[in-house]
């Protein structure tokens, strides 16, 4: 319908308004703040621009990616096939297609690639602009959310996880922080993982970080990234596990352990949603949603002056606490039929199940390593197992030399967490787990074989390629 | 900086080029090197098809010592490695570049050596 003069005329200022607003905002925050990654490149297929999304997808800052053949840096199977057959970037105008990219961390991931074109105002081509999709992850959030009893790989039917699974659509659709507790071992990693994967932020990165793993000056960096000679060794700008995780989770496991003056920075940056570098007094804003977790008492350590109580707050906005094995009430027999058929079909073995007094000894093991160690008991039986069921000579010798009843010993939560942790010799005899003994096995016949692989894998009874996987695995120096 | 022993270098080409991905390659050249980093021998390969396997398979029967690529997959890299062969991946660059960085044994994955980058993408 034509416009009557007057509308024009209250148009135009409210026009002049938008595009006066439009030119102050700065292109490279736009582009970083579209949840795609974007690659645009001239039309001769060199890169002009990337967003922060596509630098973490493929592992290679906007800086060093500028000027190089877009094929170089995207690295995508059509990309590499089109140049050796000397078509032009003309022919992926207007596609949308899907293909595969490997990263700089040397994984194949599968992507959808859209290309569409680049023109001036005069209509003259510029260039392309390349949108790109990552399609790796759970197959479907239905796929992922329809386990029978469970949420994502989490799984467990006792009220205890009922309870929990109960509040875990409502914290995915929050953005709010996140802290989850348990004892170790309990799945708070995969809880995590499957928080991230029901949001709305599933298509954005989970990004997780150890705090316990680092020294405090390394973590620093590691979280908040540096700029190029912040200090001896930084040789160029890294963004830091904050600004990776740009419009998705950041799971800071092991908060715990993290020191106090990146407690604080923590803190600003919960406030602020603004990453400040180390060296630099720019700040980077950063659309994250931060998940935590721990195995240790926070409140005890508020209490001890070892946890900043403004941050246990500010992290504390929604508490899950995942409950110990011993707490989880008729999940025993479920995760041990689960990871039994779950390791028997992964490693080809046609066990059918527990015998019942086998099933006995293990209901009755109070499991301090919770279901982390409940599943190397399964992996163990799959591994001992030649017959259709585990019998008692299948399980680890350790079960039936303890043999504690689970009702009589059940300790309380901080007892049980502080079981759990590596105290001192008594329980270092508790647990071996099967990858311990297989490491083990393969180290004493590669010294039996004097360094020869061929023969260390006749003595395992392996295949050679399988030797080479394991030694990999367990990281064995040959 | 001279190497110790002549070595064999095994690089998978897009045009004159690194290629972009290991897996995609079907022109490879492999250079024998002298001690001091010289060429000795130029030879280069067109391959049936693009496999992974297929060119795992050539630096082994080859005895390549260094394969210099962009892209590889992780398995494919820790196989040649565990191979006692050095992959220096994620390198950009042409492969005269590449050459002259090898003799001056100063070649590292991830290095783009941009003055010679072919210009299509």
């Amino acid at each position: 319908m034509p416009r009557s003069p007057s509308d024009t005329e209250k148009a135009a200022p409210e026009k002049t308004t938008a595009t006066s607003a439009l030119k102050r905002i700065d292109p490279a925050a736009l582009l970083d703040a579209v949840a795609f990654g974007l690659l645009a490149v001239d039309s001769q297929g060199r890169v002009l621009a990337l967003n922060e999304r596509l630098a973490t997808l493929i592992g290679m800052s906007a800086d060093a990616a500028v000027g190089l053949p877009c094929v170089q840096v995207l690295r995508n199977r059509c990309g590499v096939q089109r140049c050796g057959a000397g078509e032009s970037l003309e022919s992926e105008e207007n596609t949308s297609r899907t293909d595969d990219l490997i990263t700089r961390d040397r994984r194949r991931i599968p992507v959808r690639i859209s290309v569409s074109l680049l023109a001036d105002p005069g209509g003259t081509r510029i260039g392309y602009l390349k949108t790109i999709e990552d399609l790796s992850g759970p197959e479907s959030a239905d796929q992922l959310l329809s386990t029978s009893y469970g949420f994502g790989s989490v799984i467990g039917r006792s009220p205890r996880m009922q309870r929990l699974f109960a509040m875990l659509p409502v914290v995915a659709q929050s953005d709010a922080s996140v802290l989850i507790t348990g004892e170790t071992g309990t799945g708070k990693d995969l809880l995590a993982e499957a928080i991230h994967q029901a949001s709305d932020r599933a298509k954005g990165p989970f990004v997780k970080i150890n705090c316990g793993a680092l020294p405090a000056t390394l973590l620093e960096s590691e979280l908040f990234g540096h700029k190029k000679g912040a200090f001896t060794g930084a040789v160029e700008d890294r963004p830091g596990r904050f600004r990776m995780a740009h419009q998705g989770t950041l799971y800071l496991t092991e908060i715990g352990d993290l020191p106090l003056a990146l407690q604080v920075k923590l803190l600003t940056f919960l406030d602020d949603k603004i990453v400040y570098p180390l060296g630099s007094t720019v700040g980077h804003p950063a659309d994250v949603r931060v998940v935590a977790a721990t195995h240790r008492d926070l409140g005890e350590m508020v209490r001890r002056g070892r946890f900043r109580e403004d941050l246990f707050y500010r992290l504390n906005v929604l508490r899950l606490e995942v409950p110990s094995l011993r707490e989880r009430e008729g999940d025993i027999p479920l995760l041990l039929d689960y990871f039994l058929k779950r390791l028997s079909a992964e490693l080809g073995r046609p066990i059918e199940g527990f015998a019942p007094r086998s099933l006995k000894i293990l209901l009755d093991y109070h499991y301090p390593g919770n279901v982390r160690e409940l599943k190397n008991i399964a992996e163990y039986c799959v591994h001992l197992c030649q017959e259709k069921r585990v019998q008692p000579a299948h399980l680890p010798a350790y079960l039936m030399e303890k043999p504690v009843s689970r009702q009589r010993t059940a300790p309380s939560l901080p007892a049980a967490a502080a079981a759990s942790r590596p105290a001192g010799a008594e329980n270092q005899t508790v647990i071996e787990a099967w990858s311990d003994i297989e490491a083990r096995l393969i180290r004493e016949a590669l010294v039996k074989a004097r360094g020869h692989r061929g023969r260390a894998a006749q003595i395992v009874g392996c295949a050679r390629s399988t030797l080479w996987r394991k030694i990999k695995q367990y990281g064995i120096e040959v | 900086m001279a190497h110790l022993k002549p070595i064999k270098v095994l690089i998978p080409l897009l045009n004159d080029s690194v290629a972009p991905r290991f897996d995609l390659a079907t022109d490879v050249v492999l250079v024998r090197l002298d001690a001091e980093g010289v060429p000795l021998e130029r030879k280069l390969l067109i391959l049936p098809q693009a496999s992974a396997e297929r060119l795992c398979q050539l630096v082994i029967a080859e005895a390549v010592t260094i394969v210099v690529c962009g892209g590889i997959e992780a398995e494919h890299f820790d196989y040649l490695t565990w191979k006692q062969v050095r992959v220096i991946d994620n390198v950009i660059g042409s492969v005269g570049s590449v050459l002259a960085r090898l003799k001056l044994n100063q070649l590292e994955c991830g290095d783009i050596l941009r003055e010679q980058t072919d210009a299509d993408g």
